[in-house]
């Protein structure tokens, strides 16, 4: 069917304005706004002492490499976590139990991701439920604290993301033919080889569109690291938040803006490449 | 191995407690969050004093349940309002989107698909700051320009619902033109050929077969709609949703009450995403 040119405006208008007036328009803004300083007599010229500002207080990017590490971190365990259960579903579980696991291991994630977090601080906490019981059964004597350190940020992360990683492998593993194993387990393949040389292999586009999301929802995350991981737990949105919200200082918060939008597509753009996949393969 | 292959007793019965482990991980939180609601306690945590409704009907004055918390029910229904228009929005928008990709042909597709699946990697908290930004900008131009201050360049509630529809239109498009990629084209053309107009067809022919679709896209918006905090926390102005005023509470100390609207959610949420669920089962 041909199209005309009345109805492609149709379509075309609404689609141009949400891109350009929501987000061409606004990143450049961005970009601008983050170019832009006051000078020593307060006049606001073009600048770029917002991100020699960044490279020159240590906290900042140390907070920004730490940001990029634990996500990175983060993107791995929940991998390492997944794997399993997504090959339990696609390849072990019977047939029937197959759709209930899936609804089951769907439904936490439609629960806002503050109530999930509610939940850990409730078990977590120094007067929290896991102490509780540790305290009946006599296995500790004091209190310990749980919440407000790396490791416990790290587990609330995977946590959140761990739906999106489940997913995808699930996808894979079922397209994955089982006599495939089968002829391998005949030849004599033990399960390393299997999983190195077939499962691994096959998973690739499922284990890259995974990892991708995981990795974005953990670096952009601010819920999770702001209320499980204490004042220690330096997160790069937190310090875009208080440039923005604490300091009012809009230029130093849009030159940090920008920064973590340039390395999420950094590591985005490495990890397509690297897996030779395009973005509109892995969003489908 | 897998299900047709011989498995030892150890394998099977470590990997079925793996997966026991994985799914308590994943709901502990969910039903510490769920029970705690009913303790008859001043604190979210054990011991158990005794089972109490107060959480959700008591009316002060020492404690005020979930029903009577004004503060609650207003940030309740701002996110239901919000959650709401930003539906509606994005599916009228996403799906002329979906026409767009999937039917026209016109230069640039290629630039503005790209576009259209930038926000599936902008994290939230920057596309916050950049249309906080942009508004602020246009605010700052019609003032100078026109002489007049217009609110809805301010943190309020429409910049919210423009906030959330930037990235969620995003979702609608990819599952509406997951099913329009399906649709038999000749359907169509048998329509033309009996008379009908270009835009009727599409009304009467297309958007019926996209119905469940469109309907199973809405349901995940107002979903993703009603739980996003990272970009409504900057263009918040003073009626707070849902998510942002529970993050208040939580961080400045929290009460069962808390635990109750938790319940809720995760009540309400579960049935929309059965619902949902139900709709793409349908589809097939």
């Amino acid at each position: 069917m041909k199209g005309s040119r009345l109805t492609l405006w149709i379509f075309l208008a609404p689609v141009l304005m949400w891109l350009l007036l929501l987000i061409v328009l606004p990143n450049i803004d961005l970009l601008i706004m983050s170019l832009r300083g006051e000078n020593d007599y307060g006049d606001l010229v073009w600048t770029f002492n917002n991100y020699f500002n960044f490279f020159t207080e240590p906290i900042y990017w140390l907070t920004f490499v730490r940001t990029a590490i634990y996500a990175i971190l983060t993107t791995f365990i929940t991998f390492l976590i997944a794997m399993p259960v997504s090959f339990y579903i696609a390849k072990l579980a019977r047939k029937r139990v197959q759709g209930a696991l899936m609804i089951l291991l769907l439904l936490p994630f439609w629960v806002s991701e503050l109530v999930r977090i509610y939940g850990w601080m409730i078990l977590l906490r120094e007067s929290g439920v896991i102490n509780f019981i540790l305290l009946k059964l006599g296995i500790i004597t004091v209190p310990i604290e749980m919440l407000y350190n790396d490791a416990t940020m790290i587990m609330g992360l995977v946590y959140t993301s761990m739906l999106f990683m489940i997913v995808p492998l699930v996808s894979v593993m079922e397209s994955l033919d089982d006599s495939l194993i089968e002829a391998a387990h005949d030849l004599g393949a033990n399960q390393f080889v299997i999983w190195r040389t077939i499962i691994i292999p096959h998973c690739k586009p499922g284990i890259t569109s995974g990892a991708i999301v995981v990795f974005m929802l953990t670096l952009g995350n601010y819920l999770t690291p702001n209320l499980m991981g204490g004042k220690n737990s330096l997160w790069f949105t937190e310090q875009i938040y208080n440039q923005f919200i604490a300091s009012f200082n809009w230029n130093q918060g849009a030159a940090f803006g920008f920064l973590l939008l340039v390395l999420s597509s950094l590591i985005i753009w490495i990890g397509l490449t690297i897996s030779r996949q395009k973005l509109g393969e892995v969003a489908s | 191995m897998i299900r047709s292959l011989p498995r030892s007793r150890t394998y099977n019965w470590s990997f079925n407690f793996f997966i026991v482990l994985y799914f308590v991980f994943l709901f502990a939180p969910l039903l510490v969050t769920c029970v705690l609601a009913f303790n008859d306690s001043n604190f979210p945590a054990l011991p158990w004093e005794g089972f109490s409704l107060d959480w959700f009907f008591s009316n002060g004055p020492k404690r005020v349940g979930l029903f009577h918390d004004d503060q609650i029910l207003r940030s309740i229904v701002t996110s239901l309002q919000t959650a709401f228009f930003v539906s509606i929005f994005s599916v009228v928008v996403g799906t002329c989107a979906s026409f767009l990709f999937e039917k026209e042909q016109f230069r640039f597709k290629g630039v503005l698909y790209f576009l259209m699946l930038a926000p599936l990697v902008i994290p939230g908290v920057i596309l916050g700051i950049s249309l906080l930004l942009a508004s602020n900008t246009a605010g700052t131009f019609v003032d100078t320009t026109f002489g007049f201050d217009l609110d809805i360049f301010r943190p309020s509630f429409w910049l919210v619902v423009v906030g959330q529809f930037s990235f969620i239109t995003t979702f609608v498009t990819l599952v509406v033109s997951a099913r329009l990629r399906k649709f038999d084209h000749s359907l169509e053309e048998a329509a033309l050929n009996l008379g009908a107009t270009r835009l009727g067809v599409i009304w009467h022919v297309t958007l019926r077969y996209l119905q469940p679709a469109i309907i199973g896209a809405g349901a995940v918006a107002f979903l993703m709609s009603f739980e996003n905090f990272n970009t409504t926390l900057f263009l918040v102005g003073s009626e707070p949703t849902l998510p942002i005023n529970l993050y208040m509470q939580v961080r400045d100390g929290s009460t069962p009450v808390i635990n109750a609207v938790s319940l809720m959610l995760i009540v309400g949420t579960s049935l929309l995403a059965l619902v949902n669920l139900y709709f793409t089962k349908r589809e097939k």
